[in-house]
């Protein structure tokens, strides 16, 4: 064990003057490593480790990790009570309840068809969000890695809707779209009739999507955008010489290499675009019908909000529903090392 | 130099973060009512409440207003706090039963507890008791609500066409719909009716259709033909274009949309009730007239659904004498009178119902609502004074939206109300 | 389809605007407005009055109706354009309404009662951006109050974001211990867990360590993300380890190396969580809706969530009001918006 010159400032950074920030967080940290001092000398540096992941685990530990267990409890008990001692085990009631279906593709042959209607809006979700959201990301992506004047400010234009809260999203956007909305107006204006866009389950569904392309685009486009730019220029112009076209330079070069950040692209998006919820239930209210109710709508409501609290049921969702995105996650990952591994 | 900052900056922190959770325990008392708004009913309490802070002074009452944004997360919201153990002192709750077992028993603290007993309805007061043998007085229904159509009298005199009730007593849905339509052609208003997607509101107009809601054993029954043909009919509206679909598709903003749109006159007929009245009036203005209108009637007679709010104290209160003290001072008959008047509310005490308000606004549409209590079918008051009168009420606004949407057939909607309903008594008998 | 990708793909280099550089000056130009469009629509609208916001065809910009103050009547009069029955417009101005009828004057004439039908008459308006909404909602709506209490909660809930996970992240990073890995899978799988799904037993956990209805209830379980600690140990991954060992030769301490040396190369990284600390916190609904039910204790989300009864909604105070949520994270994001774009671009998700 290294024993610490307790006082002595080391001077790291010594290529320009401290800023206000520095000596602040000098003046902050200063008087706490006194205190930790004594702490590593009975540690030891390498479980000094303990003590920095500490802090974040106990949190993560006491409201996101406990409560995940407690869900999983639930999801075996029944009843309205909250206090697990409270709710009487029933097995795996909530499961078969929640899986018994006469005809998968059929909900109303299912005990929960509301259930299963979530299911398939939310698969019908991610897989037109998902693949959208990345073709405009992409497209922008491009589209701003090109020597423009004024890129900085078209990458702010796009990134701020991210900025926006779900709930104001679906605020804004119900106000344009309803039936006397200014979308309407505009197309009354060109001549044609007033358009039912919420009340239509096929549009209600179309509009949940785009809204959430364009709420969540800009983040994407930015990962990106950093992954274009992280291309080495020589490639292209290797390429160039060799003759390929723009389009094959984007196939051989571009493609390949901009690969792994697009992995980390699809895998953020598509757990997103699973847990679809606060702003497309502010836009649509989950209807028309059920037609963009989706799973944790479905769960929020049945655990939440319904006045019989079904949270038992409501948590065996929630427990089919993260591992079948653990399974999602997982395969995703696997089929994104095997196509790194062929390039 | 360092230890000093240290010192200062920890200590500041410390400071703020007690600052924080000491927002109890001051020595003035606080009463808080979380309170949600409709029309002007929170300023009229607000005007009572004045009234109760001047005569004892030391207790100071806030209304604190969380929203009703969405159907039950009002309740839900209320509901964690109490099962959290910290519950407001007092709240305004439409669902009751939700919170049996936890209100704050006033036969004990009143000053006069003959006085609660003879001023409120029986029914009312059981609602928010565990059983037969608890005798408890639990709160008091701030307004006795009435469901009712609407109708925008200018509409069917620019029609001139006349309207059914003003001759006839016993106005059918079949009569109230072709007029509506007839008064919406004629003015080119584009929506003929607009009725409120609440399984509460359809109570009425089922069992007017002669619907049976409890079966020979006295459980809950959908498949009636009184609720068939009521359903088939609500159905239609929409699907023939006479209801606006927006009204249907999204049931968060329905009842809101359909009064939006009678506010605007682009409607004729609203199916509403008595606790929208302050609302409409107050956005009507003088831009046309409008009256409340009979339930229309049919096999099974003339009714509304019964309903209302009710002020309730909670038992987890740092202040029960404080507690009964305001509401002992909230049901006296002039205070409440006051309140009713000024929120444009029936009154839920039955001295004043029977004694009548001289209202200063919107007095002829409520001496019509109030016409309409006398005639309340049975089985919509067991239906609202049940323990598990939202529990019935969710599934049947939710399954005629999909049926209206087209996902479901009204076979299939009238076997899944059932479930619905028989699952969720399941669960909460679980316990 | 080439045409469409020579588009796109050709990157730098051309020196005079070709045709695809205007191709992309249209998209995003387009793309501008789409992307503000809608906001700035919630603006228009936010000084609109409730009858106006409730109109079809909605107007572009707020307008009010003109009146004018006549002798002998208290309120200002309402003007209107009324098409005569002889074919000529008048612009009187309405004393009442009666049915399908109304009274009107001429302004210049106001002893002489002119019966009009109400359908011949249209209001005379003007462009008028007012602030009655602001003013009447931010009386009716504790709105400093609510302010105070999500600048509290955002400031601090996201300053100990960044301390937690950046401990953490230099824990996991920079050292090798017995459950490393384990730690960082648990903590990545619960990305995929949205707060509503288990906001049951989150609330439960809540109410037993007693932070109901308490503002620490907001702030500390937000704090340990998994999403920063991800962000951060990969950012934190790529500082290389012989900076820390000769800093520990130089006779550093572990807490002085983690904030001397880590936290400031870790400097874009932690500015990118804060922009998204910041961000969430402000815009939280549901989690302080739940856990807060006292009114000195809301935050301006929650208290928006007031504005709307069962039955009726108050748009033209939602609107201005959402206007003003919106504006403090619309400045912040103005002022800082090169660091915060450039700064996801770096991080970059490594």
């Amino acid at each position: 064990m290294t024993t610490i010159p307790a006082t002595k400032v080391i001077p790291y950074r010594t290529n320009r003057e401290p800023g206000f920030l520095a000596r602040m967080l000098e003046h902050l940290m200063h008087p706490v490593d006194e205190i930790i001092i004594p702490l590593q000398r009975a540690l030891g540096t390498r479980r000094m480790a303990y003590f920095f992941v500490l802090p974040n685990l106990l949190i993560f530990g006491i409201f996101i990790l406990l409560p995940m267990a407690l869900n999983f409890y639930y999801s075996f008990t029944g009843s309205t009570a909250l206090q697990p001692s409270e709710r009487p085990w029933v097995g795996t009631d909530n499961f078969s309840r929640l899986l018994n279906c006469g005809d998968y593709g059929n909900p109303v042959t299912c005990d929960e068809d509301i259930f299963w209607r979530a299911v398939w809006n939310t698969g019908g979700f991610v897989f037109f969000q998902v693949s959208g959201m990345i073709v405009f990301a992409l497209v922008t992506a491009l589209a701003l890695n090109r020597q423009i004047k004024g890129r900085g400010f078209f990458r702010s234009v796009f990134f701020y809707p991210v900025l926006l809260s779900p709930v104001v999203v679906g605020l804004i956007w119900k106000w344009i779209l309803q039936r006397d909305g200014v979308l309407n107006a505009g197309i009354v204006a060109l001549g044609g009739e007033q358009m039912n866009f919420l009340v239509d389950p096929n549009w209600s569904r179309f509009w949940v999507i785009v809204v959430s392309i364009w709420a969540q685009m800009g983040f994407y486009t930015l990962i990106l955008l950093a992954g274009l730019q992280s291309i080495p220029h020589e490639y292209y112009e290797a390429a160039h010489i060799d003759g390929a076209d723009t389009w094959n330079r984007f196939r051989f070069v571009t493609f390949p290499l901009l690969m792994p950040t697009m992995l980390v692209v699809v895998v953020l998006s598509l757990i997103r675009a699973v847990q679809v919820f606060d702003q497309a239930f502010a836009l649509t209210g989950g209807g028309p019908g059920t037609a963009t109710t989706y799973i944790v709508q479905y769960i929020y409501n049945t655990g939440f909000t319904s006045t019989s609290r079904e949270a038992g049921l409501a948590a065996a969702a929630s427990v089919v529903l993260g591992g079948a995105l653990l399974i999602l996650t997982v395969a995703q990952l696997k089929l994104g090392r095997r196509t790194e591994a062929n390039h | 130099m360092h230890r000093r900052l240290l010192f200062v900056v920890l200590a500041t922190l410390l400071a703020s973060l007690l600052a924080v959770s000491a927002a109890a325990a001051q020595d003035p008392i606080t009463l808080r009512i979380t309170w949600y708004n409709d029309g002007t009913e929170g300023e009229a309490l607000r005007a009572a409440l004045d009234g109760f802070e001047a005569a004892n002074p030391g207790i100071t009452v806030s209304i604190e207003d969380i929203g009703y944004a969405d159907p039950n997360i009002y309740h839900s919201t209320i509901q964690s706090q109490v099962e959290a153990g910290s519950p407001p002192d007092l709240a305004r709750v439409n669902n009751v039963s939700l919170f049996i077992g936890n209100y704050l028993d006033l036969s004990t603290l009143s000053a006069n507890p003959e006085y609660w007993l003879e001023s409120f309805s029986p029914s009312v007061l059981d609602s928010l008791r565990s059983g037969p043998e608890d005798s408890g007085v639990y709160g008091f229904p701030l307004q006795f609500t009435i469901t009712a159509p609407f109708i925008n009298r200018t509409l069917f005199e620019q029609a001139q066409v006349a309207v059914p009730s003003d001759s006839n007593d016993a106005v059918t849905w079949d009569e109230w719909t072709a007029a509506a339509q007839q008064v919406a052609e004629a003015t080119g208003t584009p929506w003929a009716i607009a009725y409120e997607p609440r399984g509460q509101r359809f109570w009425g107009f089922s069992i007017s259709e002669g619907g049976q809601w409890f079966n020979e054993e006295g459980n809950f029954t959908v498949d009636t033909p009184g609720f068939r043909t009521a359903a088939e009919k609500l159905v239609s509206w929409t699907q023939n274009g006479l209801s606006d679909p927006q009204i249907w598709a999204n049931l968060a903003d329905g009842p809101r949309i359909a009064r939006e749109q009678f506010i605007a006159g682009q409607v004729v007929f609203l199916y509403s009730g008595s606790f929208a009245v302050g609302g409409l009036a107050a956005g009507i203005g003088e831009t046309f007239d409008w009256s409340a209108v009979p339930n229309p009637s049919g096999p099974g007679g003339s009714t509304g659904s019964p309903g209302g709010s009710l002020l309730v104290g909670f038992q987890g209160t740092q202040h029960p004498e404080a507690v009964a003290a305001l509401m002992d001072y909230l049901v006296q008959e002039d205070v409440l009178g006051q309140f009713s008047i000024a929120s444009s509310f029936l009154p839920g005490h039955l001295g004043l119902a029977e004694a009548g308000l001289d209202y200063t606004a919107n007095a002829e549409i409520l001496q019509a609502l109030s016409a309409e209590i006398p005639k309340i079918n049975e089985q919509a008051y067991k239906l609202q004074y049940s323990q598990f009168a939202f529990t019935y009420n969710r599934p049947i606004d939710g399954r005629l939206a999909q049926v209206i949407a087209g996902e479901l057939s009204l076979d299939d909607a009238i076997a899944a109300i059932q479930k619905d309903v028989d699952d969720a008594i399941a669960n909460v008998n679980a316990g | 389809m080439r045409t469409l990708f020579d588009f796109l793909f050709r990157t730098r280099g051309a020196s005079q605007l070709s045709a695809t550089d205007w191709l992309t000056y249209l998209y995003l130009s387009l793309g501008t407005v789409l992307m503000f469009g809608p906001v700035i629509w919630l603006g228009l609208s936010s000084f609109k009055s409730q009858e106006q916001l409730l109109r079809f065809p909605p107007t572009l910009l707020p307008m009010r109706q003109e009146s004018v103050s006549l002798e002998g009547y208290d309120q200002p009069l309402p003007l209107f354009d009324v098409m005569m029955l002889d074919g000529n417009t008048r612009r009187l101005a309405q004393v009442s309404r009666i049915g399908l009828e109304a009274r009107m004057i001429d302004p210049a004439n106001p002893g002489e009662i002119i019966t009009v039908d109400i359908a011949s008459r249209s209001p005379v308006e003007s462009i008028y951006f007012g602030f009655e909404n602001y003013i009447e909602g931010v009386q009716q709506f504790d709105f400093w109050l609510y302010m105070r209490n999500s600048v509290f909660v955002t400031i601090l809930a996201t300053l100990l974001t960044l301390l937690v996970n950046s401990m953490a992240a230099f824990g996991l990073s920079k050292y090798q211990f017995r459950g490393r890995n384990l730690i960082f899978v648990i903590m990545i799988s619960t990305l995929m867990v949205p707060l509503a799904v288990i906001l049951v037993p989150v609330f439960l956990v809540i109410t037993q360590v007693g932070w109901n209805n308490n503002l620490l209830g907001v702030i500390i379980p937000a704090a340990a993300t998994p999403t920063g600690v991800f962000l951060l140990r990969q950012y934190m991954l790529t500082i290389p380890d012989e900076l820390l060992d000769s800093a520990r030769i130089d006779g550093a301490s572990e807490w002085r190396i983690y904030w001397q040396i880590v936290l400031p190369l870790a400097g874009p990284a932690l500015a990118v969580l804060a922009i998204f600390s910041v961000m969430w916190r402000w815009n939280d609904f549901l989690w302080p809706l739940i856990v807060l039910s006292r009114k000195e204790l809301f935050t301006l989300q929650v208290g928006l969530n007031s504005f709307q009864g069962e039955f009726n909604t108050q748009w033209d105070l939602v609107l201005a009001m959402t206007v003003l949520t919106l504006l403090p994270i619309t400045l912040i994001f103005a002022f800082l918006q090169k660091y915060i774009t450039t700064g996801i671009a770096t991080t970059g998700m490594k």
